[in-house]
């Protein structure tokens, strides 16, 4: 497989064409960062993260099916991870043993959608792009669906921060409270769906549940309250994509792997410091 | 529609309430009300449904059968069992009194000292001691200047003037808020000289009094009686009776309520 890297395309396109298709990598390597800072602090907080696994692995099949009937990959992209999303949160409503139900709905749908796009002549060759992202190509209508959704899900969140927060601590609080625990649930697995259809060209369906967690749990080791770890996360998302794309300019490598590789350089080096800071008080 | 002070309308009602889960009925027949400004107690051994009645009477579990009357725009302040803050989440208790309103620093800053723990607002949730945890989440309770506060084995893991220190602050608080309280607990001799009425609860309501009548009523002494006799010396019970079938009883014989308030 043969993955894009910002060498090859300067390479092939020249330095004058580099502008804009940094540019746009980089906008989108900034959506993506806006999109799953706070939406993976959640993921982290109740312990989601073989759920983040399972809907965007699942986006793949999302990925064959659109190519196959020819609708637009964000569509296929959102609409599977949607279903999945909701399957998983309906299984674990009926208390289903999660680890074991995720693990064979994660594996089956990418296996699946691996299959399924075999059979589709002309894509086989850049599955690559859908697996491990291909951000050096995102064009400007692909910005516009990136940016579109990054910010649906940022107001999703935002407008519910304060019930989901409370849902994460404890559903019976929330619910003593007036709110509503499971429709608070709906709120996330319908974020997660929209933010994974966001990023799949980005850094692809195996890697964006790194770009969920990794750069909110990289914050955690700062942040004093759950406002700051949403914060921090974005922060720490946004340099990680910035720096993984020159990284990509410079040194050659992978895009979108790349981003998560300096996101988990981010992790490290904030793990390391934090009894330092703890230390004070 | 408004409360009616002094009309004697219940905050919250239970009738017939019956809860299963899974199968299994959890609660069955169980009717019970909760009048403005009274502390009632539900006691129990561990599995007779004291906290799925709570959860029914919050509306977090549906009732199976029967039916479950809050006044409409009830303010509930509400302490779980058992709060387990992830270590992943930062949170301070002051961020945590704003859950899920947000309250200004003064509010805060008062409703912690109200409960005991003044200045306590950037500490994380995670490095109070048990006993400070549980009045931070009485403090958030405060909060909403409840006409009701309903308190789930709210001191387990306290020792024993821990205990005492929580029931006199809850008397203190359900004094100068004029709420009613709803509590379930282990605490057999703090809490039950505490309350206006007591409901012993095993599945089903087996007897409800004054803590005087119920501490007397054969049905308690058969749930409590023979295990704790210890803590039911305070009583000055005569542990001489015995009960092998508490739950075929009928629960007549000490059922004097409905007079408080």
């Amino acid at each position: 497989m043969i993955m894009p890297t910002g060498r090859t395309m300067m390479k092939q396109w020249g330095p004058g064409m580099l502008d804009d298709f940094m540019l746009r990598a980089g906008l989108a390597g900034l959506a993506v960062a806006l999109a799953a800072g706070p939406l993976g602090c959640f993921v982290v907080w109740r312990r989601m993260a073989y759920f983040g696994d399972a809907t965007s692995h699942a986006a793949i099949l999302g990925v064959a099916l659109a190519l196959g009937f020819s609708l637009s990959v964000f569509a296929g992209t959102l609409g599977v991870a949607l279903l999945m999303a909701l399957t998983v949160s309906t299984l674990a409503g009926r208390g289903w043993a999660m680890d074991t139900t995720l693990g064979v709905l994660a594996h089956s749908t990418l296996a699946f959608g691996l299959v399924a796009v075999s059979f589709i002549s002309g894509v086989r060759t850049d599955l690559s792009a859908w697996l491990f992202g291909d951000i050096l190509a995102v064009g400007w209508n692909d910005l516009w669906a990136i940016w579109g959704g990054a910010l649906a899900v940022l107001a999703l969140l935002v407008w519910r921060w304060d019930a989901l927060l409370t849902s994460t601590v404890n559903e019976d609080l929330a619910h003593a409270a007036g709110l509503r625990p499971g429709r608070e649930r709906l709120v996330l697995t319908l974020a997660l769906a929209l933010a994974v259809a966001v990023s799949i060209k980005v850094v692809g369906a195996l890697l964006i549940a790194a770009m969920l967690i990794i750069p909110a749990a990289a914050a955690r080791s700062l942040a004093r309250s759950p406002e700051a770890m949403a914060v921090g996360a974005v922060a720490i998302g946004a340099v990680a994509a910035l720096a993984g794309l020159l990284a990509s300019l410079w040194l050659d490598t992978p895009a979108g792997p790349g981003i998560v590789a300096v996101a988990s350089i981010l992790f490290a080096g904030l793990a390391v410091l934090r009894p330092l800071r703890h230390g004070g008080g | 529609m408004p409360a009616m002070p002094g009309r004697g309308m219940s905050l919250i009602s239970a009738e017939g309430l019956s809860v299963r889960y899974g199968g299994a009925l959890a609660l069955s027949d169980v009717t019970l009300a909760v009048e403005p400004g009274e502390i009632v107690t539900v006691v129990g051994p561990n599995g007779s449904g004291k906290s799925t009645l709570l959860r029914a009477l919050l509306g977090i579990v549906p009732p199976a059968a029967g039916r479950v009357t809050r006044q409409a725009g009830l303010r509930v302040g509400y302490v779980p069992q058992r709060l387990h803050i992830d270590p992943a989440l930062p949170m301070t208790a002051g961020r945590f009194l704003s859950l899920p309103r947000r309250q200004g620093r003064a509010a805060v800053a008062a409703a912690l000292a109200r409960t005991g723990v003044p200045g306590l607002q950037d500490r994380q949730m995670t490095a109070l001691s048990g006993g400070q945890f549980q009045r931070v989440m009485l403090a958030r309770a405060l909060l909403t200047d409840p006409q009701i506060l309903i308190l789930d084995e709210a001191t387990q893991g306290l020792d024993q003037p821990g205990v005492a220190a929580f029931y006199r602050l809850i008397e203190d608080v359900r004094r100068d808020l004029h709420c009613a309280v709803l509590m379930v607990s282990h605490d057999l001799h703090v809490v039950m000289s505490a309350s206006d009425r007591v409901i012993c609860l095993n599945g089903h309501v087996c007897c409800e009094g004054t803590p005087h009548v119920v501490s007397a009523a054969p049905e308690y002494r058969a749930l409590f009686g023979l295990g704790t006799g210890g803590t039911l010396a305070l009583y000055q019970h005569d542990h001489d009776h015995a009960h092998d079938h508490a739950h075929g009883q009928n629960h007549d014989e000490a059922v004097g309520a409905g007079d408080a308030g």
